[in-house]
């Protein structure tokens, strides 16, 4: 398990190859990677705060519950602080498992709590001024799913 | 204890963090108590539908209690991802 809280950018290439080269015997390897959009226009910088401490606390616990839950042999997350622009790289995960299904599935749900549970806020600056990004109902309710 | 603040709940107080002494036996207490303090904290805490609490760096309830915390953190709710 690798789980790392950076500012600085990360090169999915290479850490994509990294982690597929020292899986031994895992048949699928699924990655995601997320990006900065520029949703309603005009968005200059995403601004990324997080909590120092249980950031990293909650992303193990995370990952942990996915490696029991799917079986995994091994997850890497990278999740970025600070400011970002958009199309730059906010985050990724990637999960190995012996076959593909657990591999995706435990992306999926990498992700789901993520969005909701790991304590990383938002806020958009553009020309008209900044905003917090709300959290989602449906992020909320996609917890459900598990 | 260490108490706190990311987002706009940060902004909204003014400060990152206060250090509190308090007897508050739950995070509802403190919460009571903050309140009181100043306008500010009275805004920030106004609607507790729209925060979270952590207690040492673990999410909780607002009835959740107080012993044994060193660290009490009050944010929106989180958009990680």
């Amino acid at each position: 398990m690798d789980i790392r809280v950076q500012s600085a950018p990360f090169d999915l290439g290479q850490e994509a190859n990294a982690f597929a080269a020292r899986q031994t015997g895992m048949g699928a390897i699924v990655t995601f990677t997320g990006v900065v959009r520029d949703v309603a226009g005009g968005l200059d910088v995403m601004e990324i705060e997080h909590y120092p401490g249980m950031t990293e606390a909650a992303l193990t616990q995370i990952a942990q519950d996915a490696t029991d839950r799917f079986a995994l042999g091994d997850v890497l997350i990278i999740h970025r602080h600070g400011p970002l622009t958009p199309d730059d790289l906010i985050m990724m995960v990637a999960t190995a498992a012996p076959h593909r299904a657990s591999a995706f599935e435990a992306a999926d749900f990498l992700m789901d709590y993520l969005k909701s549970r790991a304590p990383f806020w938002k806020k958009e600056k553009t020309s008209d001024g900044s905003d917090w990004v709300a959290a989602k109902d449906e992020d909320e309710t996609a917890l459900n799913r598990w | 204890m260490d108490v706190l603040y990311f987002a706009w709940v940060r902004e909204r107080i003014g400060r990152p963090k206060d250090v509190v002494e308090t007897q508050a036996a739950t995070v509802m207490d403190l919460v009571e108590e903050l309140r009181a303090r100043e306008v500010r904290y009275e805004a920030a805490f106004a609607d507790l539908s729209s925060l979270r609490v952590a207690v040492n760096q673990e999410l909780t309830d607002f009835d959740a209690p107080l012993e044994n915390a060193r660290e009490v953190a009050f944010f929106p709710p989180m958009t990680g991802g």
